[in-house]
């Protein structure tokens, strides 16, 4: 036992799902202490705010904040290179194009270069040869409207006077004040942006990956606790009693478990559908390959000599099977629960795909998270945040429970075959 | 010959049936068999006459389909835990393969002191166990303080074969049953295994019924000799009788199935430790 546990510390393929599962766990225990707060509040009063760090403009424009001047270079120039719409770099180009520029040159994705060759090149006088009048104009509105952009006039600040409700001129900003972000209380930090209702989504994804492992937690018990009685009744009492479990099984066999999970599911209704239940229902209906896995290691057991020993030494039973068979089928029934728990991770999340998931306000699961970026079209609105991030953690998840699975497997697996 | 002696397992009709329908296999088919106490018995035939299922039967670890066994002259009755552990004071196994006899996940001390309790040593001081622990390896050739607190593992097959004597040693059956005890260890324990098993017949004048498809071997240990075929008693008789005036054809087949480097009859009944049974 001892040497198999130090074989499975050398696997690689176990260590590495056992770091990244370990991982996963931490990082979900510890975040919450640093990101205190319900995940389910609405802090976003837009849908799909993108990942950033959002600061309180409020905050920032407070006269009493300490602001610095410093004239930093070609900081006008990023300034307009981060707020020139694309449709105006495309009519930089044309022009630049009509003018006699090889299309190569330019680059509407370097805007800098795009406005340098502009800046050198347009001359709002010369008219292009073969270019109508409202072109030639727009063009010239257009280059106002650049170099209006370098024009950076102070802005003014005023705050309505308590008494009379006059406009109170307080100070002007100009394009060289700066503060300090120490100097700012409110800076929210949102690494995976928010959903549609405005909820942070990283902190809803730690609080999810908590929730439906606990769903897997439950599920892959139950399942497991079922499997290995039904399997152990089934193996070594044998009989009839073993025909009419295998009866059962089979019967549960020819339907498949995620029908009968959709079903039983949409028969308890969205009132009963709680996370323990839809645990419990999903620990109901995957059971099955379990028994059968233990059975048929069981049915090879009980005829090895040292059972038939165990019981010339006058054992009983529940001592035989504790003592002489289950030791023999552990490894085996660890390496199934973990499959049961993975399997479960994904059943609630097919589940609450089709909207038959836990019915909960409260908190969120990978299911939920999944269903709520679809039912809000994240996709369509290029919201990846919303979903890509769970579609990875559940991979994620999987991923390394099955690579633990497969680590064990290869240790366990010999030793039970001889 | 045997009117004095007692019968202390015998059968009627004893028959096993696998399966169902196609698939039925009879292992053992209406055998009837008279054993007596302090005998040592073979039970010679090739691999699948039912031999192991015969013997299974007679240790009470699979049902009988039909036919009668009888323990001590009594009707035999396993119908209970209770009464399957009191019959298990009486009768013991050696199993054929050594390495699939031992619980991997327990030390080899649990096995000599699980024996010890079943014959109502629970309560004894700890010192006194393994005094008995250690006469019982001493049986067998074994220093009980190199087998202590070791895994089955960590020994060979003919170690662990021995180990199961000493277990016997400790339980003081009154029959013992040997299947095959040393047809899966190799050459050299395979002669010390027959020896303490004669040793232990000799000491204890416990019944052996030893099971074999090797006609020298049997020849070699037993009184008498029975000739499985098929699931059925062919021939029986004492081991002179049957070796040296077979009458069955399957027993003349049997006996030319013995090599003869050198003349094994005559090696093996000259062995120091074969004792006539007189009457
Ligand atoms: N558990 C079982 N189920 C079905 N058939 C069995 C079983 N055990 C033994 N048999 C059959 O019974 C016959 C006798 O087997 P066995 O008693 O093991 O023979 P032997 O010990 O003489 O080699 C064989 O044909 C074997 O296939
Ligand atoms: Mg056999």
């Amino acid at each position: 036992m001892k040497n198999q546990i130090k074989q499975l510390l050398k696997s690689g393929k176990f260590m590495v799902g056992f770091i990244v599962f370990m991982s996963i766990l931490l990082f979900i225990t510890i975040y919450p202490f640093f990101v205190p707060g319900n995940p389910l509040q609405m802090i976003g009063y837009n849908s799909f705010i993108p990942p950033g760090t959002y600061l309180s403009l409020y905050d920032a424009v407070n006269p009493n904040v300490f602001v610095y001047t410093l004239r930093i270079p070609g900081a006008a120039e990023a300034r307009i290179v981060n707020t020139l719409p694309m449709s105006d770099r495309e009519a930089m180009r044309d022009w630049l194009v009509r003018a006699g520029m090889p299309e190569a040159a330019i680059d509407i994705y370097d805007p800098e270069t795009l406005l340098a060759l502009w800046n050198a090149n347009y001359d709002p006088d010369e008219r292009i040869e073969g270019m109508i009048l409202a072109d030639h104009r727009a063009y010239q509105r257009l280059n106002n409207r650049i170099q209006g952009m370098f024009d950076a006039s102070a802005l003014r600040l005023y705050s309505a006077d308590p008494e009379t409700g006059e406009p109170q001129f307080q100070a002007p900003i100009t394009d060289t004040d700066y503060i300090a972000l120490s100097d700012i209380v409110n800076i929210r930090r949102l690494p995976l942006g928010t959903d549609n209702f405005g909820r942070d989504m990283l902190k809803q994804l730690v609080q999810a990956i908590g929730v439906s492992l606990r769903i897997g937690l439950i599920a892959g018990s139950i399942a497991t606790a079922i499997g290995l009685l039904l399997g152990l009744v089934a193996g070594y009492v044998g009989g009839w009693v073993d025909e009419i479990i295998m009866f059962i099984c089979n019967l549960l066999t020819v339907i498949p478990g995620f029908v009968l999970l959709v079903l039983l599911a949409f028969s308890i209704g969205p009132a009963g559908r709680s996370v323990t239940i839809v645990g419990i229902v999903i620990g109901l209906t995957t059971w099955v390959w379990t028994t059968r896995a233990v059975r048929s290691q069981v049915l090879s057991l009980r005829n090895r000599d040292h059972v038939n020993l165990s019981k010339l030494s006058g054992h009983s039973l529940p001592r035989i099977v504790f003592k002489d068979i289950l030791p023999y089928i552990a490894s085996y029934v660890v390496m199934a629960f973990i499959l049961q728990v993975s399997g479960a991770i994904l059943a609630e999340a097919g589940l609450s795909m089709l909207g038959l998931g836990p019915s909960t306000t409260e908190v969120a699961t990978l299911g939920l998270m999944m269903n709520w970026a679809m039912s809000f079209s994240a996709h369509i609105m290029g919201a990846w945040w919303a979903y890509f991030p769970v579609v990875f953690v559940i991979a994620l998840i999987s991923f390394s429970l099955n690579l633990m699975n497969t680590g064990m497997d290869q240790i366990f697996n010999p030793q039970l075959r001889d | 010959m045997s009117e004095y002696r007692e019968v202390c397992l015998s059968g009627t009709g004893v028959t096993k049936v696998f399966g169902i329908g196609s698939k039925k296999t009879v292992a053992v088919n209406n055998v009837d068999f008279k054993f007596y106490s302090g005998e040592l018995i073979s039970i010679v035939g090739e691999s699948g006459s039912g031999k192991t299922t015969l013997i299974k039967m007679l240790l009470g670890l699979t049902s009988v389909t039909s036919g009668e066994i009888f323990f001590m002259g009594e009707k035999r009755d396993i119908s209970s835990h209770k009464k399957k552990k009191e019959y298990w004071r009486g009768i013991q196994a050696i199993f054929q393969d050594p390495y699939s006899s031992y619980n991997i996940f327990s030390k080899i001390d649990s096995v000599l002191l699980d024996c010890i309790k079943m014959r109502g040593g629970r309560g004894l001081p700890y010192e006194k166990k393994v005094d008995m622990m250690r006469e019982a390896c001493s049986f067998v050739n074994l220093k009980f303080d190199e087998m202590t607190n070791k895994y089955p593992f960590e020994l060979s097959g003919g170690q662990m074969q021995r180990l199961m004597i000493a277990r016997i040693f400790l339980l003081k059956p009154k029959i013992l049953l040997a299947d095959e005890p040393t047809s899966m260890i190799d050459a050299c324990s395979r002669a010390t295994i027959l020896e303490m098993l004669l040793k232990l017949r000799d000491e204890t004048g416990m019944m052996i019924i030893f099971i074999t498809h090797d006609m020298g071997l049997a020849y070699y240990v037993s009184d008498s000799v029975y000739i499985m075929e098929k699931g059925k008693f062919v021939e029986y008789g004492s081991a002179n009788e049957v070796v040296l005036t077979p009458k069955a054809e399957y027993t003349k087949q049997l006996l030319n199935d013995v090599p003869k480097i050198h003349d094994p009859w005559e090696f093996s009944r000259n062995k120091k430790f074969r004792k006539e049974i007189t009457v």
